[in-house]
């Protein structure tokens, strides 16, 4: 860290506290914290040396996609039977993850849970992120990418419509829709703070900049009450996403007749995999913001350890649907279900499926313990088994099932090529970059909900009028 | 604090909401034009030819029948392009003189094809047959046009897979009954919905829209 930065920080020991922010704070102060470190902060080492290796693999990811674009998706390890392979475990993976930036802004925004006021700004942008990472992966699988425009209804010269019974144009729209609906959440939500940003910067052409984003925001009365009514409406539209859209991403398995894939658990499963996954996300973000933005006053114990509740539970409800799973196939007597659940323990894919189980049903236990839950680098590593473990659950589903179909002449075995992994790391990059930039240039915290929180909490405290 | 933007930026923002919808839609709205235009579809153009050669003149006012030169069109899936000799039978008795008529004799003398340039062509992905067309009442002029009327072949129609589904899927409104296909000018009855349901049921007519039935 810089010099400046560091005499800044330090002169203020860091306090853990149990509140949904730290007592003390006010208006200025929350608006100071948090839009200095967008305008007055100088370019941190650490940051640019993150935002150098998140580039570096952006570039791993166009030379990847580049290569699938010029040969073909046979670059990739997939061929019949397992024809989906890594991109669409990763696809599934990296929607799964947006989900709890959709389910802490809109979901808890809803509930009026006082505690997503100072993660939701970040886990949303995490959400829009994710969202452009996992579409790039059903268009590179697509084969001929640029023929994406066949899967939309418009008016074409061939006098088709695309196949509404497939679960495929499905998830066009439940993604284009969940893309839309989080950008235009976010943006809104942004609208008051980049205003704050306008009116505190230095510079004219920063002023400018902010001021042109900002659409004008006055913070006038009618302003405000035109917001709260919008970015209630929004919220509405957004919960039902938080459920919707994982349930479509399900039904790209559960239509199909695919023993391991045809059931109807799938839905509920998916969607809790899909918080899961996500908080954990939200986690591996959290916690390393937290520390070197010195974030504790706003990012505190209490939100941790609710995180870390929100994936017990949801973690729970996965390893549940896990035991259906394996009941199911026994309970119902179909020797192809049967076989199916027998070969994902003992076949050839067994270490994958024992060390899924580990990272998401056995490793996560110890979240029951609350010291746990409010160590911050202990949640830390237990969120990165469980991205690991969502991965790997994914992986399992698609590939074990597809390697060994009904009919023992069309076994095979799946193998990612270098070209697998590149094109999932790369995605990485991707994510990473938007992120870095994003703390870098936006207010990585909402300033109006945080100064909206001080007045509560303050109004708590105060003695009943 | 002084302000950031001068006054005028309140109307261009205005502008500029309306704009972006208006540029956007006004993209879309090019790109289908082009699409649906003489420019991509080459319909309504005329190319040019070695011999002018008018469809017209031929079949209504000399009377040839169409499968007079296009004989396979009754029986195969291509109708069928005539040899030189074919063109021969009447002109090395009439117009032997005829200066436009010049690269006929000559490909007659040499043996070697006239090469017209193809005014209906089908992608080599789509499998059209002219023998079911015509033996189930659909006539030479549905898909070409009235050439009875043209004294320069054009393409009449688009021949995009939208059109062809058009009539797969509404037989009734194109059939005719088949002493009539090969009328070199057609006009529907009057009592075309009837008799186009009337002759679907007896010709046994299938609305095929399956992939498969075109796509093999």
């Amino acid at each position: 860290m810089d010099p400046a930065e560091n005499d800044k920080l330090t002169s203020t020991a860091v306090v853990e506290t149990d509140e949904v922010l730290a007592p003390g704070h006010t208006y200025r102060s929350v608006s100071d914290r948090v839009s200095d470190m967008v305008l007055t902060w100088p370019v941190g080492y650490r940051w640019a040396a993150g935002l150098a290796l998140a580039l570096g693999l952006l570039f791993v990811l166009n030379v990847a996609l580049g290569w699938v674009f010029t040969i073909g998706v046979g670059v990739w390890g997939i061929n019949i039977p397992v024809g989906w392979g890594f991109a669409i475990t990763n696809f599934v993976w990296w929607i799964g993850i947006g989900h709890a930036g959709t389910l802490i802004s809109a979901f808890l925004l809803l509930m009026r849970q006082k505690w997503r006021t100072s993660i939701n700004r970040f886990a949303e942008a995490m959400t829009i992120f994710a969202v452009a990472c996992a579409g790039l992966f059903p268009l590179a699988h697509m084969g001929r990418p640029w023929l994406f425009y066949w899967m939309l209804p418009y008016p074409d010269t061939m006098g088709v419509w695309p196949q509404f019974r497939s679960p495929l144009v499905w998830d066009v729209f439940a993604v284009s829709t969940y893309l839309t609906v989080s950008l235009l959440f976010w943006y809104t939500g942004l609208l008051p703070d980049l205003a704050t940003l306008r009116d505190r910067a230095k510079k004219r052409v920063t002023k400018m900049i902010y001021g042109i984003i900002a659409l004008g925001w006055r913070g006038s009365a009618e302003h405000w009450s035109r917001y709260e009514t919008c970015s209630l409406l929004l919220a509405g539209l957004s919960t039902p996403l938080v459920v919707s859209v994982h349930t479509v991403v399900s039904f790209d398995f559960t239509i199909a007749v695919i023993p391991g894939w045809h059931s109807t658990i799938f839905p509920p499963y998916f969607v809790a995999g899909a918080i899961y996954s996500g908080f954990a996300m939200v986690l591996t973000l959290a916690i390393p913001l937290r520390k070197y933005y010195h974030l504790e006053d706003f990012i505190t114990m209490k939100h941790l350890d609710f995180m870390g509740k929100v994936m017990l539970a949801t973690g729970l409800v996965v390893a549940y649907s896990y035991i259906m799973e394996a009941f199911m196939a026994f309970y119902s007597g179909n020797p192809y279900d049967r076989y199916m659940m027998m070969n994902r323990m003992t076949g050839p894919y067994a270490k994958v499926f024992w060390t899924l189980i580990f990272c998401n049903l056995i490793g996560p236990q110890v979240l029951w313990i609350s010291k746990i839950r409010r160590n911050p680098w202990f949640l830390f590593a237990i969120s990165l088994v469980v991205q690991t473990g969502m991965w790997l659950e994914r992986f399992v589903i698609i590939v074990t099932s597809l390697h060994r179909d009904f009919l023992p002449s069309s076994w095979g075995m799946f193998y990612p090529t270098r070209w697998d992994w590149m094109t999932f790391l790369g995605t990485l990059g991707l994510f990473f970059t938007l992120f870095y930039l994003f703390i870098r240039f936006m207010p990585m915290i909402a300033i109006h909900e945080l100064r909206d929180l001080v007045h509560k909490t303050e109004h708590e405290k105060a003695p009943a009028h | 604090m002084p302000q950031v933007f001068h006054r005028s930026m309140n109307t261009i923002s205005r502008v500029s909401i309306v704009g972006v919808v208006v540029l956007i839609g006004g993209f879309f709205y090019f790109a289908w034009a082009v699409n649906n235009s003489p420019y991509y579809t080459r319909a309504m153009l005329q190319p040019l030819q070695p011999v002018p050669f008018s469809h017209k003149h031929h079949t209504v006012d000399d009377g040839i029948d169409c499968r007079y030169c296009h004989t396979s069109v009754e029986t195969s899936s291509f109708a069928g392009l005539p040899p030189t000799e074919t063109c021969m039978t009447c002109h090395s008795q009439i117009w032997t003189n005829s200066v436009m008529l010049e690269p006929v004799r000559a490909s007659y003398a040499t043996g070697k094809s006239l090469e017209w340039t193809r005014v209906n062509a089908l992608p080599d992905f789509v499998y059209f047959n002219h023998s079911i067309h015509v033996k189930q009442g659909i006539g030479c002029t549905t898909c070409h046009g009235e050439l009875g009327d043209m004294p320069i072949t054009w393409k009449q129609n688009t021949l995009y897979m939208r059109w062809c589904i058009n009539c797969h899927k509404h037989p009734q409104d194109y059939v005719r009954p088949r002493e009539d296909v090969f009328l070199p000018v057609y006009h529907p009855p009057k009592n075309q919905a009837e008799l186009g349901r009337k002759l679907v049921a007896e010709y046994k007519i299938h609305t095929w829209t399956r992939c498969d039935t075109c796509h093999r």
